[in-house]
């Protein structure tokens, strides 16, 4: 077995888990870890695909996962703000 | 020299740009700016057909670029027509709250994703344009500060972030059978096989969930239901079109070789379920605000009622007419629902409250809104002369002329009930009150949605052979 179709198969798993995660749980907090998961695995799917045998690894899947790293971390830190917002005394006055 | 090419980026930038001096600089808001880099494109596509920009002269796949045809052109051109009266409602909107400060360069954000998505040209900046689309959306939702607008923009967050994933995994997919992202090069590459199909599944899942197609639609209606007016027009209007026109680009232009009937036939019939469902709920919501929501269901759900008609269609002048009905149909509900959402805002604003019910009087103190109910009512039943109709018409006939005569049922029921919540509301709207001294009480917040209201209903019904001749139908 190749280490991009071992690396692939376990994007896929995480993907698999973090869904099922995602759906199951209610607090925010698992639902975000569990997003950030799913995200990873698709990013491992990302980095199997840069493999290229012998030749250096393609750049291309590489720079889609950093651009995916820094969405994921903006999406959670929104997440986590209006969480946080949730979680204060209730104040039906707005923003 | 500016090329007609440059007016692709500017349309990009120059929202953008827009967003981060507002930002920096809330107190000089220049939102106006915004609509007409849209203009520019419209413009552009109209004189010189189909454009194509590689940013920076980086070509594919390392470079970023955008592509402009007439169906682009049509959504950045409903985009800017729509953004514009919404702007210039929001500034009467939210001239009391102190969250306008909040509001503008998130606003403008979203602008900048949503013209970046018509136009971009490869699957991965779609990507990250949903994305965009989906953080600024849901930050959006949360401006009304409420509990419940909290809860249910957190929900919408996180289902727009599923979505997003699910249409990274399928480019992931692509990635790794053809090597290429840029979607004329995967158009041209593309065979049918298992990996193919799986991506295009995985992509037009992601999608369904973010154009709320039943039965994806439940985190839609308390979302769109519980953000400020403004805010709700432009979610229901342009946000959910994105993932429609997404899916209608993938389905018939990159992935026709793909697509089995069963599979459109699939996407048909969630669209008839939608289209009863969503009108049904409208016709039995207590708020003025959630009927608004339930009948974006409703309309979307129209949209995906011309998938499996489309396939039936050979490539040709047929298709391309049904297909210029279809965007006559987005662009229609796109203009009413707006309107409809602008009008909602300024009776609850009036009453204090949205309860169907409880309305009576509306017609005479605010007239110009009730008016502008009504246009928009139109256009979403889909009488003559609005846009809506004639779209509506278009699928009608092909669906007997290919002999799927299952779909103009649900077709036909979804206006009848579309007839009945819209007099509902105009039925309780009057009493016996004096009449009206002044058409018009507050120009600002009341124009803009009487405006969008009479292009969904005059300019789109009347005037559909321009968009024809936009997207290049002959």
């Amino acid at each position: 077995m190749s280490a991009p179709f071992l690396y692939g198969s376990a994007g896929l798993i995480l993907f698999g888990l973090g869904l099922w995660s995602l759906l199951a749980h209610a607090p925010l907090l698992r639902k975000l870890i569990a997003f950030n998961i799913m995200g990873s695995g698709v990013f491992h799917i990302f980095i199997a695909l840069a493999e290229r045998g012998a030749r250096p690894p393609d750049p291309v899947p590489h720079a889609l996962v950093l651009t995916g790293i820094v969405v994921a971390v903006s999406a959670t830190a929104l997440a986590l703000a209006l969480g946080q917002r949730l979680e204060e005394p209730d104040d039906d006055t707005g923003i | 020299m500016m090329t007609p090419e440059s007016s692709l980026a500017l349309a990009v930038a120059v929202p953008l740009l827009g967003a981060l001096l507002t930002a920096a600089w809330p107190r000089g808001k220049r939102a106006s700016d915004a609509p007409a880099a849209g203009w520019w494109v419209v413009a552009a596509v109209w004189r010189h057909g189909t454009l194509r920009a590689e940013l920076g002269g980086w070509g594919a796949p390392l470079g970023i670029a955008l592509t402009a045809d007439g169906l682009s052109a049509a959504f950045v051109l409903l985009t800017a027509l729509v953004g514009a009266g919404i702007a210039v409602h929001a500034s009467g909107y939210f001239q009391h709250f102190a969250s306008a400060r909040y509001f503008w360069p998130l606003w403008l954000l979203l602008w900048t994703a949503l013209n970046a998505l018509w136009l971009a040209a490869d699957v991965f900046n779609l990507y990250v344009t949903l994305e965009l689309l989906g953080l600024s959306a849901a930050a959006l939702g949360a401006l009304g500060g409420t509990r419940a607008a909290l809860a249910a923009n957190l929900r919408y967050l996180l289902i727009g972030l599923l979505g997003s994933l699910t249409w990274l995994l399928g480019v992931a997919l692509l990635y790794a059978a053809y090597g290429t992202l840029d979607l004329r090069q995967l158009a041209a590459a593309i065979a049918p096989g298992p990996v193919a199909s799986a991506a295009l599944t995985l992509m037009i899942g992601g999608l369904a969930l973010k154009a709320a197609l039943f039965p994806l639609h439940f985190w839609l209606p308390p979302a769109h239901a519980s953000a400020p007016a403004p805010v709700s027009a432009v979610l229901s209007a342009l946000v959910v079109k994105a993932a429609v026109y997404l899916a209608l680009r993938l389905w018939y232009e990159h992935f026709a070789a793909v697509i089995t009937p069963v599979a459109a036939a699939l996407l048909g019939a969630l669209g008839a379920a939608a289209v009863l469902w969503g009108s049904w709920r409208a016709l039995r919501a207590v708020r003025l605000k959630l009927l608004a929501a339930y009948s974006t269901v409703a309309q979307i759900g129209y949209l995906f009622l011309f998938f499996p008609l489309l396939q039936a269609l050979p490539a040709g002048a047929e298709r391309e007419r049904l297909l210029g009905a279809l965007v006559l149909m987005a662009l229609s509900h796109g203009f009413a629902k707006a309107s409809l959402f602008l009008a909602a805002g300024s009776i609850q604003h009036h009453a204090g409250h949205d309860r169907i019910d409880e309305l009576g009087g509306t017609a005479q103190h605010l007239p110009a809104t009730t008016f502008a109910f009504g246009l928009a009512g139109t256009a979403l039943i889909g009488l003559p002369p609005s846009g809506a109709f004639l779209g509506k018409w278009l699928l009608l006939e092909n669906a007997l002329r290919a002999g799927q005569w299952w779909w103009v049922p649900p077709m036909l029921a979804g206006s009848l009930l579309a007839a009945g919540y819209v007099f509902r509301v105009l039925s309780r709207a009057f009493n016996r009150e004096p009449t009206p001294r002044h058409f018009v009480t507050a120009a600002r917040t009341e124009l803009p949605a009487l405006a969008l209201a009479s292009v969904a209903t005059l300019a789109l019904g009347l005037g559909a052979q321009w968009l024809w001749r936009l997207l290049g139908i002959a």
